[in-house]
């Protein structure tokens, strides 16, 4: 029962990980006992399963996950919601309004309207229907004001941090909040334009540099030197 | 272009261009070139300048097109006016439309396109200089396009051709090979599975000469996959050594 | 070109291919029952009828004076052309040539070039001016699958059958005169067609094989059992093995079909 890679080594498409009684785990798949990665990534193994963490993927929904999405259609009972998948969204005009829709006096377009920007999480998907969403939850609905910055999707894991220490760092260092959209599309808003650069440059660093370590001291690093210049400025 | 060479092959089995019979022509190849696109590969192989960049999995438009059971794949094979001796019309041509078929067939086998029903996965290759063998040097970067775009594949497909000049059995044949030479073999290959997903040929074998011609085609494509893995590789490699 | 085939039938098909059994009783190498027909259409210069089974095409042939091709001034010039006729299949519909009719064309276009089944030189008036053009068309009439062995076939039966115009060069104008001669062929080129169902070859599958075929691949051959086009079509694969066996078994079948044909 070989396995071909070491943890952590970067495979390709059809590259042969392991053989025999292993378990095929993300982005791989099994043909004649033998567990090839079925895309670019980093292997990675736990007991008996092998994976690839993907360097390189888009996003597919789950029930459960928040997104940030755009209003891409303001539909005669809803809105359909660019949510950067595959798969457009739907929000319901009830789940908006938080009563029956009442097509004869609501104007949908006053409520969301075309580019509107919105946090939401996703009631429902599967390989048949489009996901649908809701934003009856506190923190969910309309998004008025902060910055957006799309990453790639896999690296959300990554940005979050083990146990969520990487997140917690950068609000505490920017004082800024942050919502992490699974769907790769990341919301900040802080105090100041200033802090809100600041945390987007340490995302930012995190989706170039995701697959090295080390990677939450150098970015404590960076956003202590740049709160240093920052200060620096101010004062000339 | 009317000037014959006199013989394609020399005595001691050297080719026009130098190489021998079973050499391929330099090949260098770059993946992730396209900003807009979700994956892209550029591939020079000998003179063939070539651009693929694969957009989705996405929605289908028109909508009535989208398959419910699975992925929609769309490719379009098209040579820039420029790209040939004499101006090439703009508009698709009989052979492009084939050849955007059989570039379709050869890279379906390699994708899980049960994987995204509803979804469409268009494939754009654009053929900016031509020399002989622009199908396998356009199989070669789309599928590096379509690895690039994250789509989950079983395998990267590869493509080398294998013909007859003169009465040499050689690899990957130039322009003028693939003209006055006698038989033309291009194949496509799923290296790790030893799975052909493109084959075609044209000219004149015998079947013996075919089998020969099928065996040197397949040991091209090994040796340009693993130049693919590497590009595909790099890109990350690159990066990877900030940490240091 | 798929239309619905169910599961289950799809399994009985697979199954039975398996155990190297057909629904309709044949071998995995047989061919269906052929017949071909020549000279059905008098305004043709040459035309054949085609059944392969259920499956019939026509092809027509006709030859008018044109120009040759700047890069062979001393040759006739052969353009194939293939309509899947809407009557012929719930799945072709009326408008321009689709990539299947484009296909289909290109693959019977290949093996009378590849072969050289014309003597294409015999059809030169005056090198770099004037030759005779060979129209090809093939018509599919009724798809019941292999249209790729039945159009070949048919261009093939056309072009035996085809006449040509005895001419005169009179101050330098071609005139046509009365009379006529056979188009000067050299080959007989006959294409032979396998599906992947499982991991077994069939030989000319019918409609319900293709269907449920993950690849199918056509091998063209001359007179000489040398191999002149192939072409690989589906969204599956073959194994190198694959490809062989299918080179020999294609190479035996086509000396078989040439039989059928009068010359």
């Amino acid at each position: 029962m070989p396995i071909f890679f070491e943890t952590r080594q970067i495979v390709t498409p059809g590259d042969l990980i392991a053989e025999g009684e292993y378990i095929a785990g993300e982005n791989t798949y099994k043909e004649n006992e033998k567990i090839y990665a079925s895309r670019l990534g980093l292997v990675d193994t736990e007991n008996k399963k092998v994976s690839v963490v993907a360097l390189k993927a888009f996003y597919i929904p789950k029930a459960g996950d928040i997104v940030i999405g755009t209003v891409a259609e303001v539909g005669f009972n809803g809105w359909t919601v660019d949510i950067n998948a595959p798969y457009p969204a739907i929000l319901r005009a009830g789940d908006v309004l938080g009563r029956p829709f009442r097509p004869q006096e609501d104007d949908l377009s006053q409520v969301l309207d075309m580019r509107d920007l919105i946090v939401a999480k996703v009631a429902s998907y599967d390989r048949t229907h489009d996901p649908q969403l809701t934003v009856g939850e506190p923190g969910l609905g309309k998004i008025t004001r902060g910055q957006i910055l799309k990453i790639t999707p896999t690296k959300i894991p990554r940005v979050i941090g083990r146990k969520g220490s990487m997140v917690s760092m950068i609000k505490q260092e920017t004082g800024c909040n942050i919502i992490l959209g699974l769907n790769g599309v990341i919301l900040v808003t802080g105090k100041t334009l200033e802090s809100e650069q600041l945390a987007l440059m340490a995302i930012h660093k995190i989706d170039e540099e995701s697959h090295t370590s080390g990677l939450t001291d150098r970015v404590t690093q960076m956003l202590k030197e740049e709160k240093a210049k920052m200060e620096e400025n101010k004062n000339e | 272009m009317n000037d014959k060479p006199e013989k394609l092959i020399d005595k001691k089995g050297v080719r026009l261009d130098g190489r021998k019979p079973d050499e391929l022509r330099p090949i260098k190849i770059d993946v992730g070139v396209l900003s807009n696109a979700d994956g892209s590969a550029y591939i020079e192989h000998g003179k063939n300048k070539i651009l693929a960049g694969a957009y989705g999995p996405r929605e289908v438009h028109p909508k009535h097109l989208a398959l419910q059971d699975r992925m929609l794949l769309r490719c379009r094979y098209h040579m820039a006016p420029f790209s040939v001796q004499e101006r090439k019309s703009p508009a698709p041509s009989r052979r492009e439309v084939e050849l955007s078929k059989v570039i379709r067939e050869s890279l379906e086998p390699s994708i899980f396109m049960e994987y995204y029903p509803r979804t469409a996965l268009d494939v754009f290759v654009e053929v900016l200089q031509a020399d002989g063998g622009t199908r396998c040097a356009s199989i070669t970067a789309a599928a590096l396009a379509v690895a690039d775009a994250g789509i989950p594949m079983r395998d990267i497909v590869v493509a080398c051709a294998a013909g007859k000049v003169e009465d040499t059995i050689v690899l990957d044949l130039m322009d003028e090979e693939d003209k006055l030479g006698s038989a033309d073999v291009p194949l496509a290959l799923m290296p790790n599975l030893n799975a052909v997903t493109l084959l075609q040929m044209d000219g004149i074998l015998t079947v013996e000469e075919f089998e020969q011609a099928v065996n040197l085609a397949i040991e091209g494509c090994k040796k340009i996959s693993a130049i693919q893995k590497e590009t595909l590789k790099a890109k990350y490699v690159d990066v990877k050594e900030v940490e240091e | 070109m798929s239309s619905v085939i169910t599961r289950l039938k799809q399994k009985q098909i697979a199954q039975l291919i398996e155990k190297g059994k057909r629904l309709d009783g044949r071998e995995l190498t047989d061919y269906r029952e052929i017949t071909i027909e020549q000279g059905i259409i008098e305004r043709a210069e040459g035309s054949a009828r085609v059944l392969l089974g259920k499956t019939e095409v026509m092809a027509g042939t006709k030859v008018e004076l044109g120009k040759p091709f700047p890069d062979t001034p001393n040759d006739g010039v052969l353009t194939v052309n293939a309509e899947l006729v809407p009557l012929a299949s719930p799945t072709f519909e009326p408008g321009p040539p689709g990539e299947n009719s484009i296909e289909l064309a290109r693959i019977v276009d290949r093996g009378i070039r590849e072969s050289k089944a014309i003597d294409t030189e015999k059809l030169c008036i005056e090198p770099g001016k004037k030759v005779f053009v060979i129209f090809v068309d093939v018509y599919v009439l009724n798809h019941d699958g292999n249209l790729i062995d039945a159009s070949a076939l048919a261009a093939t039966a056309a072009l035996l059958n085809t006449k040509m115009s005895k001419y005169q060069i009179e101050e330098g104008e071609v005139k046509l005169t009365s009379g006529y001669t056979q188009l000067p062929m050299k080959k007989h080129p006959i294409t032979v067609t396998f599906a992947k169902i499982g991991n077994k070859l069939v030989v000319d599958p019918w409609l319900e094989e293709e269907q449920v075929m993950d690849a199918r691949i056509s091998m063209a051959f001359d007179d000489d059992d040398n191999i002149c086009a192939i072409q690989k079509g589906g969204n599956g694969y073959f194994t190198p093995e694959q490809i062989q066996e299918a080179a020999k078994t294609a190479k035996e079948k086509a000396k078989q079909l040439r039989k059928k044909l009068d010359w």
